[in-house]
């Protein structure tokens, strides 16, 4: 059955394919549930393949399969192989496991997604290479595996690379490792010039006759490997910024996987180990525990959800390092395989946590979700008891056993280890009670938004000024009018009066006599003629006083017109007086609002966990419409294909530490497994039954302590947080920005050197030799005439010359 | 008098000189295709001289695989003429010496 | 009697080749070939590759000088050339150089080493005389040359194909999608 062991490999490999050639057509979720099939075929022949190894004797589980040669260079060959061992059969299981889950979660995380199929593409790429370098049977396909992880790492990281921040998270991911795979490919060369061969077999055979200089070379080469793939001091900042890639990726690659190659590195060529100097693994020891313990501190002040479990990552693998450096080697793929469990639970969980709560990351602003979301919460707070170390999860048995190692080395080492374990069960406890507990606060206007507010209100009574100081305006322009208005009825009652004094002289001047005897000619009037000049006469006589009848009514409509002009000149001028009164209350208000912005930010930024945040009365109405939305949204349960992997892991989180009961030695089920592939270099535990018991006591304890301060400031609101979340935790000591400073400075200056070498000097050998071969081809091209004939007289003239040779060179 | 291996050599040898020197002297492409398939046949001789003197069947074989190739290698040039004199009639080999770089 | 044979057939054989380099027009030349060929023919049979003989025949007098008529006459290209001057100086008399200086070194090699060459001896079984020659061709060829024999397979399809490709009169213009597609097949 052993035989089957490159099927583990082939069908993510398939699967990759499949998805290459037809992911499109595929589409969502079809593609999603080929890649999951596709590594769980792997899982299963994983399974099949470790069956067939148990079957064999202890001391004979030690199986190599080479499929072909690869890179054949005289004595030095390289083949393409597999190395089946307990060691390489216990991380091909736990990845494949622990990978079909992740596939099967991303299924209904990036549902929706637009590039949904190129997901699956990468993250089968992703489990192949990884299954590459575990199962490899040289430090060549370790490396081309190595590489694998890397770039599917940087292709994943950047998945969304339209936001440029995860693209440059994605770039520093890639960089960062490659200067650790620097001291990868120097391992691999010294050990091609001192041993001869990159076969593991060969090198672990080679080790224990090797002087301690070459030994310790090589080990220390590949920890520097190992510190780039598994983010120790200094080269862990790329893993924080890791999680810009989608959540599921976090867990696969960031907890569960790709970062305990460089342990796994280690552990494989455990004999190299052995035969360094004693300071070497004492190296990695302190390394391991001093990244574990600074991990740790960033962990606590972070308030990314992911931020958090990334640096909690970091710490944990500082321990799997504390314990590769004394010795503990089985401790350590113990403590690697519970958390693979735990912490792929743990991310899971808060991607789903992210999914249920619309890509919202910041823990400030959860708090309560425990029944909004209570699958999630329950498996999640299972992996924070497995990781707190509180018996009997599995975290408890993994990290016990590391710091008893660690106790037995040195005591120093230990205590290094205990207190990075307090640690981080208060941050992850912290964790747990911001994000379930408490009150639920996503309908909180942050601080930034209730500031936000403030402003918003100045900006509406600044226009209000300007509405008013419009409306005065216009009031005025009315005030005009009506005057005008005004000034002409008085000159039309001026005229009108005009009119009525002249028709009253007029009328004056025509007396009564005279009318009198112009009626009584028309009436005397008899012929027609005569009638009618009469008429005439009369009319003339009664005009003016029919004209001043029409004077004095126009004067009467002059005078009354006047009057309502009048009136309305007062109105208008009594609506400019009143915007001009609103002009100033406007101002006022708007003066108000000013000092209140002024004397209301800042809001404080540290979030009250437990009190709402007083939203003034006065600007409810200007809070953004974020809020509102907010206010409108239900968190909810995440898809089966996410809650199903929360719940095996869990399961998985839960008795995953039963796997190597330390009580007595037939139950160090693991333990004795693992015994064959680490070559006897593994470091016994020579501290009595009771001291053993001792740490443990202590260690939970530790983790008590750990749980207990952070119920007290987390969940009960004692004591202050702002105390405890230090600025240089909150910005990870300002490593990131150090590293700015000096790579953009003084090694900036040296990259151009490198680069004016190799503009100057490299490029100049190689442009010259280009110049020479130019200028040589223009001289010899005027051979070249295009003419066929002459081309074929050119072959003759050769083959004459041959068969002159010829001629002159046999023997007759 | 029976003629000996060495005359036909001798004639294999003057043949392909006339094909040689036809393929360097005309200037139809076609008939220095045909000075080619010359020379190929005083291979051919050859190989078959050599194949009765030495006693070696695979001579023959060899003749068989040259003719294959010559069959190829004459539907291809053809084929390459008809493209070539299809755009300009009337064109010699030297015409296309217009191609080069 | 071979004596007769091989000098008639010598006479044929380097009378048709200098009918191909001399005559101006090709389809003169093309006949010419013919004569060539068949003589050729007649020296395979002197030397008992009877096979080859009608291969020779079939192959290259019946198929090969027919194609090439075929493609004289489609293209009407069998106008005479002139043969008198050289465009290109020097071409012919350094041909002629080449020439001579070819022949008399082959001459001179064959002459001196009396028509062996290697002196190695056979290497895929000798003809025993008594099986016919088509039954020894072909044993040889579908054993030792079995891939070689299939690799031809392959060359002539391939052959086949790129004449095709090539001989193929490209479609006109407006019934090309884009306009760099026309010129990249005309």
């Amino acid at each position: 059955m052993l035989e089957l062991v490159w099927l583990i490999p082939a069908l993510p490999l398939l699967g990759f394919l499949v998805i290459l050639v037809l992911g499109r057509r595929l589409g969502d979720p079809a593609a999603g549930y080929v890649g999951a099939l596709a590594v769980a075929g792997s899982f299963a022949a994983a399974v099949i393949v470790f069956i067939g190894l148990v079957d064999r004797p202890g001391d004979d589980r030690f199986f190599v399969q080479s499929l072909f040669e690869w890179v054949p260079v005289g004595n030095f060959s390289v083949d393409v192989g597999f190395l089946v061992d307990p060691l390489a059969m216990t991380m091909v299981l736990f990845i494949t496991g622990i990978a079909a889950l992740i596939h099967l979660y991303a299924v209904g995380y990036m549902k929706g997604d637009p590039k949904f199929s190129k997901f699956f593409l990468y993250l089968n790429l992703f489990v192949f290479s990884m299954l590459l370098l575990v199962l490899g049977d040289n430090l060549l396909m370790t490396f081309v595996g190595w590489e694998g992880v890397g770039l599917c790492s940087y292709l994943l990281i950047s998945f969304w690379f339209t936001d440029p921040a995860n693209a440059s998270a994605g770039k520093k991911a890639f960089v960062t490792n490659r200067i650790g795979d620097f001291g990868f490919m120097l391992a691999m060369f010294l050990a091609v010039a001192t041993v001869g061969s990159i076969r593991y077999p060969d090198l672990l055979t080679a080790a224990p006759g090797l002087a301690p200089v070459t030994a310790t070379a090589l080990a220390l080469l590949l920890f520097v490997g190992a510190v780039g793939k598994s983010a120790q001091i200094p080269l862990y900042v790329w893993l924080p910024d890791a999680m810009a890639g989608p959540t599921p990726v976090s867990a696969l690659i960031h907890a569960a996987t790709m970062v305990t190659a460089g342990v796994y590195l280690l552990i494989r060529t455990s004999p190299l180990l052995a035969a360094s100097y004693h300071w070497a693994p004492q190296t990695i020891a302190w390394v391991g525990a001093l990244t574990a313990l600074f991990a740790a501190t960033i962990a606590i002040a972070q308030n990314d959800i992911k931020k958090v479990l990334a640096y909690s990552t970091i710490s944990q693998l500082g321990y799997l390092f504390l314990a590769v450096g004394v010795g503990g080697y089985s401790a350590a793929i113990f403590h690697m395989l519970t958390h693979a469990f735990f912490k792929a639970l743990l991310f899971l969980g808060a991607g789903s946590v992210i999914h249920g709560m619309h890509h919202e990351q910041d823990m400030r602003r959860y708090g309560g979700l425990m029944k909004l979301l209570p699958l999630t919460a329950g498996t999640f707070i299972i992996g924070w008891l497995a990781i707190s170390g509180v018996p009997p999860f599995s975290g408890f048995w993994s990290k016990d056993e590391i710091l008893a190692h660690a106790y037995d080395s040195n005591k120093l080492l230990w205590l290094v280890g205990l207190v990075a374990a307090i640690l981080t069960a208060f941050y992850m406890s912290r964790e747990v009670f911001m994000t379930f507990f408490g009150r639920y606060r996503y309908a909180d206007p942050t601080p930034e938004e209730i500031d936000d507010a403030w402003v918003s209100r100045a900006v509406a009574t600044e226009a209000q000024v300007v509405d008013a100081r419009a409306a005065v305006e216009t009031a005025r322009t009315e005030v005009g009018a009506n005057e005008e208005k005004v000034a002409k009825a008085e000159a039309a009652l001026a005229k009108a009066q005009a009119d009525v004094d002249a028709a009253t002289t007029a009328s004056a001047a025509v007396s009564a006599a005279d009318l009198e005897t112009a009626r009584a000619a028309v009436d005397a009037a008899t012929d027609k003629n005569e009638k009618k000049a009469a008429d005439k006469a009369l009319k003339e006589l009664e005009k003016p006083a029919k004209d001043l009848d029409k004077a004095t009514t126009a004067l009467a409509k002059a005078e009354a017109a006047l009057v309502s002009a009048r009136q309305a000149t007062e109105a208008a001028a009594g609506a400019v007086a009143e915007a001009e009164g609103s002009v100033d209350e406007a101002e006022a208000r708007a003066g108000a609002a000013r000092a209140d912005v002024a004397a209301n930010t800042p809001t404080p930024t540290l979030v009250d966990l437990r009190n709402p945040p007083v939203v003034p009365a006065g600007i409810e109405p200007n809070l953004s419409h974020d809020v509102t939305h907010r206010r409108e949204f239900h968190p909810h349960e995440s898809p089966w294909q996410m809650v199903v992997p929360l719940l095996v892991l869990a399961a998985g989180a839960l008795v995953a530490g039963f796997l190597n009961l330390p009580f007595n030695h037939s139950l160090h089920f693991l333990g004795n497994w693992l015994h064959p592939s680490m070559l006897g270099n593994e470091v016994e535990l020579h501290s009595s039954g009771i001291t053993q018991v001792l740490l443990a006591l202590v260690a939970v304890a530790g983790g008590l302590l750990g749980i207990a301060i952070s119920v007290q400031v987390y969940l009960r609101g004692v004591g202050n947080r702002a105390a405890i979340e230090q600025p240089a935790f909150a910005h990870g000591w300002w490593v990131d920005e150090t590293y700015a400073k000096v790579v953009g400075g003084p090694g900036r200056r040296f990259f151009e050197l490198c680069a004016w070498f190799d503009r100057h000097v490299v490029d100049g050998a190689v442009n010259g030799v280009a110049r020479l071969v130019r200028m040589a081809a223009g001289g010899l091209r005027t051979f070249q005439t295009g003419y066929v004939r002459t081309y074929a007289l050119g072959v003759a003239i050769g083959a004459v010359a041959l068969l002159g040779l010829l001629l002159s060179k046999a023997s007759f | 008098m029976t003629p000996t291996t060495t005359w036909y050599l001798v004639l294999a040898a003057a043949l392909f000189t006339i094909g040689a020197v036809g393929l360097m002297v005309r200037r139809n492409p076609l008939v220095m295709f045909m000075c080619v398939e010359l020379m190929l046949n005083a291979v051919n001789l050859t190989f078959v001289s050599f194949a009765r003197a030495l006693d070696d069947i695979g001579g023959q074989v060899v003749v068989l695989f040259v003719m294959v190739v010559a069959a190829a290698e004459v539907v291809i040039g053809l084929a390459i003429l008809v493209s070539v004199l299809r755009n300009r009639p009337g064109a010699t080999a030297d015409d296309i010496a217009m191609l080069k770089g | 009697m071979e004596l007769v044979v091989f000098v008639l057939a010598a006479i044929i054989v380097l009378g048709g080749a200098l009918g191909v380099v001399l005559s101006g027009n090709p389809v003169h030349s093309a006949l010419s070939l013919v004569g060539t060929l068949f003589g050729v023919a007649v020296l395979f049979v002197a030397q008992d590759a009877q096979f080859l003989a009608a291969v020779q025949v079939i192959v290259y007098a019946g198929a090969i000088v027919v194609l090439f008529l075929f493609v004289i006459m489609l293209l009407g290209v069998d106008e005479a050339e002139n043969l008198r001057v050289d465009p290109i100086g020097g071409q012919r008399p350094g041909a002629i150089v080449a020439g001579a200086a070819t022949l008399g070194l082959l001459l001179a090699f064959l002459v001196a080493r009396g028509g062996s060459v290697t002196g190695e001896r056979s290497v895929s079984g000798a003809p025993d005389g008594t099986t016919a020659n088509i039954t020894e061709v072909a044993r040889v060829l579908f054993t030792d040359y079995v891939f070689a024999f299939e690799a031809t397979a392959i060359l002539l399809t391939i052959a086949v194909v790129g004449a095709v490709v090539l001989a193929r009169r490209p479609r006109r213009d407006h019934d090309l999608p884009a306009a760099n597609t026309a010129e990249s097949s005309s």
